[in-house]
């Protein structure tokens, strides 16, 4: 009876916890804050000047649009253009910004705030997902 | 019994409800069976994953163990998971055996050369568990051949500490994973083991047209884990140790295939491991549970 009890409040706990980090989750907004993109002025000028190496790539940005809708439409929204919990990537602060500089904040996430690293992409991917959302421009 | 069976049935029937409620999202996993990289689950997701273990045991029947894992994403820096692990050992019998709750915490911000996350996991499973996740102290092959009838009553409560280190470049990801356990019950001394892997994508650039037999969806790559003895006696001896080739195939339909044949390296070791697990992920489950409890949106 023991075994029992102690496995059931196991799984009890396990889930009121799931539920209420779920809960508290809701009040995380940063996103929706314009502070947020000052997260690209923090790459490191190296970080930022480096040139993205598919600029001459005529597919790069094809292929970033299908990175992006599979891995970061979810939260910024399947054009880009902001969601619940990721800002809008069409917006200035972003579209003028050095390539590197994107390329930097997708390797490194912003973990705390919410955005997950995203180095498990190998390089290439991640440039291409910076070609995809250097296609869009502003409001396009 | 009954109220586990039934504990079990709701758990997975809520589990269920919600999945239906949330939308998929493709997944990018790594293909690694025991060794853990430095990734955590993206917030608000919750990963579904089956995992199932064929292994051959000298002595007694072979075993089927399975397991379940419910991942979850708390945040960016913390990823929650809970396993209901079973087993079916030939000419023998069909176990539940036991329940892990399981976390990893992200100990920096951003990327480094090096990057360790901490992993902290309470276990309460019996004896008869097979499923392997970690091979610690002087774990043997032949500590699996006592009947499920005997093994089942004998009920361990352990925490396990384990280091993630792991390191990305170039595309290849390398991790290493020492561990540390402590069974609660019994004065049984702490235990260790380790874990290594590598991997990497078949291609490193995306192709422009979705597929899903392009070379970039498969990850494939090589783990070794073994036990590294007790406070007493710490070393590679009287414990076993193996190899394991990994390949995970992301579909980008959302699903995630991993398949791992294992070859024990002692004489210790079962002699043959075969892995495979199915996986998918469920984008803004958290937001879809907050709102069912009446939480902000």
């Amino acid at each position: 009876m023991t075994r029992i009890s102690s496995m059931g409040i196991a799984v009890a706990v396990s889930v009121l916890l799931i539920s209420i980090v779920a809960i508290a989750q809701q009040d995380q907004s940063p996103w929706l804050t314009n502070s947020v993109y000052g997260e690209l002025a923090k790459a490191p000028k190296k970080a930022a000047a480096r040139r993205n190496p598919l600029e001459a790539d005529p597919e790069a940005a094809a292929a970033g649009a299908k990175l992006f809708a599979q891995h970061c439409a979810q939260c910024h929204g399947e054009t880009a253009e902001g969601g619940k919990k990721g800002p809008s990537l069409r917006a200035p602060e972003v579209q003028q910004v050095a390539p590197g500089a994107i390329f930097w904040i997708l390797t490194n996430g912003v973990v705390r705030r919410g955005m997950p690293v995203w180095s498990r992409l190998p390089d290439a991917q991640r440039w291409q997902l910076v070609s995809y959302i250097k296609s869009l421009g502003p409001g396009a | 019994m009954k109220r586990i069976h039934g504990c079990l049935i709701h758990l997975s029937l809520l589990a269920f409800a919600m999945i239906l409620l949330v939308p998929f999202a493709p997944a990018q996993e790594s293909p690694y069976f025991v060794t853990y990289d430095h990734y955590l689950e993206e917030p608000g997701n919750l990963e579904l994953e089956y995992f199932s273990t064929f292994g051959t045991q000298r002595g007694a029947g072979n075993f089927i163990a399975d397991w379940t894992e419910f991942e979850y994403g708390a945040t960016a820096w913390w990823t929650t998971e809970l396993y209901l692990d079973g087993q079916s050992t030939f000419h023998d019998s069909t176990i539940f055996t036991g329940v892990r709750w399981e976390n990893r915490l992200r100990l920096l911000k951003t990327e480094h050369v090096i990057n360790p996350v901490l992993y902290l996991e309470y276990e309460q499973i019996s004896e008869a568990d097979k499923i392997m996740k970690e091979v610690e102290g002087h774990d043997v092959e032949s500590d699996h051949a006592v009947p499920n009838a005997l093994a089942r009553h004998d009920l361990d409560h352990e925490l396990e500490f384990k280091l993630l280190l792991s390191s990305t470049r170039n595309g290849w990801n390398f991790a290493f994973n020492p561990l540390a356990t402590k069974n609660l019950t019994g004065g049984h001394p702490w235990e260790f083991g380790y874990a290594i892997g590598t991997s990497r994508p078949l291609a490193l650039k995306a192709s422009a047209q979705p597929c899903n037999l392009c070379r970039e969806n498969f990850i494939a790559g090589v783990e070794m884990y073994g036990g590294l003895g007790d406070r007493y006696s710490v070393g590679l001896a009287d414990t076993s140790h193996y190899l394991a080739p990994v390949i995970a195939w992301n579909l980008p339909s959302d699903w995630t295939l991993r398949l791992s044949p294992g070859f024990g390296l002692n004489d210790n070791s079962h002699r043959f491991l075969l892995r495979w697990g199915l996986s998918r992920e469920f984008s803004g489950f958290g937001e879809r549970m907050a709102r069912l409890l009446g939480g902000h949106e």
